[in-house]
């Protein structure tokens, strides 16, 4: 069964050969990096063809990542869910904790085959980071992670990890010191580096080809729900759940369901305190089309162009963009997009650990929160699978504080900058 | 290209250009102005020295000032930056810049107004320089239309590759600007030859694989480089990145014919954050240093 773990989308489906979904994608890079994206296309259509890439890559799946990941039934949870069925797509349970390795892997391996030696790669919070420097130690690559700042300074000991795995952690201290900047910083350092170094993307936005690339990397995930869920509840879902932030791992998701015309595809999209309020990162409910690190897809953004500050309670889902492709199952209507809290999604992660015994990623909190919805408009006769894209460790210290469990004042011990928003202390970006 | 057509459901460029109604002499752009800024130079025996500075920078009259003194002091043609949230061919000294012109509220209007004063106190050609987004969320035609209204020469836009610039460059020409492309020392010779095909005005080409900003030295790679693009057009070829003295202006004026300066300029403005004339005193005594330094006698 190992070879239907790597599965790249069957030619003559989106893109079009210039990187468009429709009307999304393309490649809007400065002219010092096309020839190293081109390499990149050219490297991964080889290795698509190749048995070699395949088995090698499919063997790491199995025995490093420790796919096919488990397929859960969550009768307890789905009790708040108007008594529909409720799975979950166990990719919090992979080796480093989320869906990002699937993607991780097949770039160290395209990276190895390219010929170059160092990789780097942007982290919100630490998730892809991590996966990342995994990736690189088990490859024996130099590797070098641009953070915002403002998170390294408050995920310590995501920065510890990435650390403690060989990797460089660069604090990133331009324009907000987020996510958005560390993307910024790493395409600077891949202009100046390029023939050396590879430039590990870790979502399905940014210049073509990675959106399809990364895509076909975690359609896995889909491919192998699809199989367990038929097996399991003797029927397609009605409908599959995932968050998004970039949409990396909703796409995963997704694409296995796409020809399934029965089965609706929803994302989920962090609202922070509210479409209304502001501060969110709705980017596919408030957003605009546009250009972002590479792609025109939709984009939150002002009158001008000028790119607006997302926020959600999820570093993950704090992403003022969104992958191309989802920009296009949107406006065609194979896919919807809905908007959730951070106060829906907390209280969702909540429920699943205390109905289950299971602690999801905020990110994917999101997703789940959007199940109980989800659920409740199916009723008892609907299944809804959920992608559990991540596993809420990191995120136990946001967590204690919003739900106040630290006996004492833990906010005494930590960097106490004045901050407009409650970002958490510890995030993952699993989404 | 074709993914040009889908976004923007147009016709091919010619047809499409017949339907755009005609410009009137007053409102066209300035492109014939710069080729003949840059023929002089050439006439001169000296590359042109060409420098840019962001709109709004340190404040939009601030940076109307500076502008101006480019013009005063030595530069052939300047470069008028529109300020960027995510600029991600800039270094740190240049993001400083916009950061400041962002958070002192710069607008398009702002910078049109920038481009058109500067060009009417010099009578010297201006070009603006900034990324896809903005003008693709103003409108590539409105803002051409805009731009050229203002007296402006021409546009760079440096994440816009070839391959996504034709409803740009049909409202560019049509409004009789320029279109500027960079090319890199990584570009193949055979792109080369699409990208200055497709460039009007001058090539911008990057003297390394680098974001902007000052360094010690010019690359040879940057000698090459101006060599197999010039194989390819009668354009000038102009060489920036890195360039921020003039010993590096002769370097660069020995083989191309301009030289772009940017990072060193915004420095002397950042270096007086609250003494407006002493940076513009700096930008002028560099900007005059830099002339002397392209002339090739």
């Amino acid at each position: 069964m190992s070879e239907d773990f790597f599965l790249p989308d069957p030619e003559g489906r989106v893109p079009s050969t210039a990187g468009y979904f429709g009307a999304f994608g393309g490649k809007f890079i400065p002219e010092a990096l096309v020839a190293a994206v081109d390499e990149v296309a050219a490297e991964y259509a080889k290795a698509k063809d190749d048995p070699g890439f395949a088995a090698e890559l499919n063997d790491l799946l199995v025995n490093y990542t420790g796919r096919p990941s488990a397929l859960t039934e969550v009768p307890r949870f789905a009790e708040h869910a108007g008594g529909a069925r409720v799975f979950l797509k166990r990719e919090d349970l992979n080796h480093t904790g989320s869906h990002k390795i699937n993607n991780v892997l097949g770039q160290a391996l395209l990276t190895r085959r390219m010929g170059k030696t160092r990789v780097i790669a942007e982290t919100g919070a630490g998730q892809h980071g991590v996966a990342t420097a995994t990736a690189c130690a088990l490859f024996g690559l130099d590797c070098t992670i641009y953070m915002g700042e403002i998170d390294t300074r408050r995920q310590a000991l995501n920065v510890a990890r990435m650390r403690m795995l060989g990797a460089e952690v660069v604090p990133v201290t331009s324009g907000s010191r987020t996510l958005k900047d560390a993307i910024n910083e790493a395409f600077r350092d891949w202009v100046a580096n390029v023939d050396s170094t590879h430039y590990l993307f870790g979502t399905v936005a940014g210049p073509h080809p990675f959106p399809a690339l990364v895509r076909d990397f975690h359609r896995v995930i889909g491919v192998e729900a699809r199989r367990q869920i038929l097996q399991r509840a003797g029927r397609l879902p009605d409908a599959v759940a995932a968050c998004v932030g970039g949409g990396s791992n909703a796409i995963g998701l997704f694409h296995a369901f796409i020809g399934d015309a029965d089965v609706r595809l929803v994302g989920l999209e962090a609202a922070g305190h509210g479409v209304d309020s502001g501060e969110h990162a709705a980017t596919l409910t408030a957003g605009e089309p546009g250009i972002l690190h590479g792609s025109r897809s939709y984009v939150l953004q002002d009158d001008e162009g000028q790119i607006t500050e997302p926020y959600s309670i999820s570093a993950g889902l704090d992403y003022p963009g969104i992958g191309p492709e989802h920009s296009y199952l949107k406006d065609t209507g194979r896919a919807e997009y809905r908007p959730v809290t951070d106060d829906q999604a907390m209280r969702a992660l909540r429920l699943l650990s205390q109905t289950e015994g299971i602690i999801p990623a905020i990110e994917s909190a999101h997703a789940l929160a959007g199940a109980l919805d989800l659920g409740r408009e199916l009723g008892p006769d609907g299944v809804v699978l959920v992608n559990l894209s991540g596993r809420g460790d990191k995120d136990m210290d946001t967590a204690a504080r919003y739900f106040g469990y630290y006996d004492t004042d833990a906010d005494t011990d930590t960097d106490a900058a004045p901050d407009q928003h409650p970002r958490p202390q510890q995030k993952t970006e699993a989404e | 290209m074709a993914g040009t057509t889908h976004i923007h459901g147009t016709p091919a460029p010619a047809a499409h250009h017949d339907t755009l109604p005609e410009v009137p002499a007053g409102a066209r752009g300035n492109l014939e102005l710069l080729e003949a800024a840059l023929a002089a130079a050439r006439a001169e025996n000296r590359a042109a020295l060409v420098g840019y500075l962001p709109a709004g920078f340190p404040t939009v009259d601030g940076g109307i000032a500076a502008c101006t003194a480019l013009l005063e002091s030595g530069c052939d043609v300047v470069e008028v930056g529109l300020p960027h949230s995510d600029p991600v061919l800039d270094g740190p000294v240049i993001q400083t810049a916009d950061d400041i012109a962002l958070r002192g509220g710069v607008r398009i209007a702002d910078v049109l107004r920038t481009v058109r004063e500067t060009h009417a106190a010099t009578g010297k050609p201006v070009l603006c320089m900034t990324y896809w987004n903005p003008v693709d969320r103003y409108g590539p035609e409105r803002f051409a239309a805009e731009l050229a209204a203002a007296g402006g020469a021409g546009c760079i836009l440096p994440d816009l590759p070839v391959e996504e610039s034709d409803a740009w460059r049909r409202s560019a020409a049509h409004h009789g600007l320029a279109t500027v492309f960079v090319v890199a020392p990584s570009s193949q010779d055979a792109r080369l030859a699409t990208i200055t095909a497709a460039g009007s005005g001058f090539v911008y080409a990057a003297s390394l694989m680098g974001v902007t900003g000052t360094r010690d030295s010019v690359g040879r790679e940057a000698a090459d480089l101006v060599a197999r693009t010039r194989a390819t057009t009668d354009l000038p070829v102009c060489v920036g990145l890195g360039v921020s003295n003039a010993r590096q202006a002769t370097e660069v004026a020995d083989f191309a014919d301009g030289v772009i300066v940017g990072s060193a300029f915004v420095k002397e403005l950042l270096a007086h954050p609250d003494d407006l004339d002493a940076g513009l005193a700096g930008v002028r005594r560099l900007a005059g240093e830099l002339a002397a330094g392209v002339r090739r006698d």
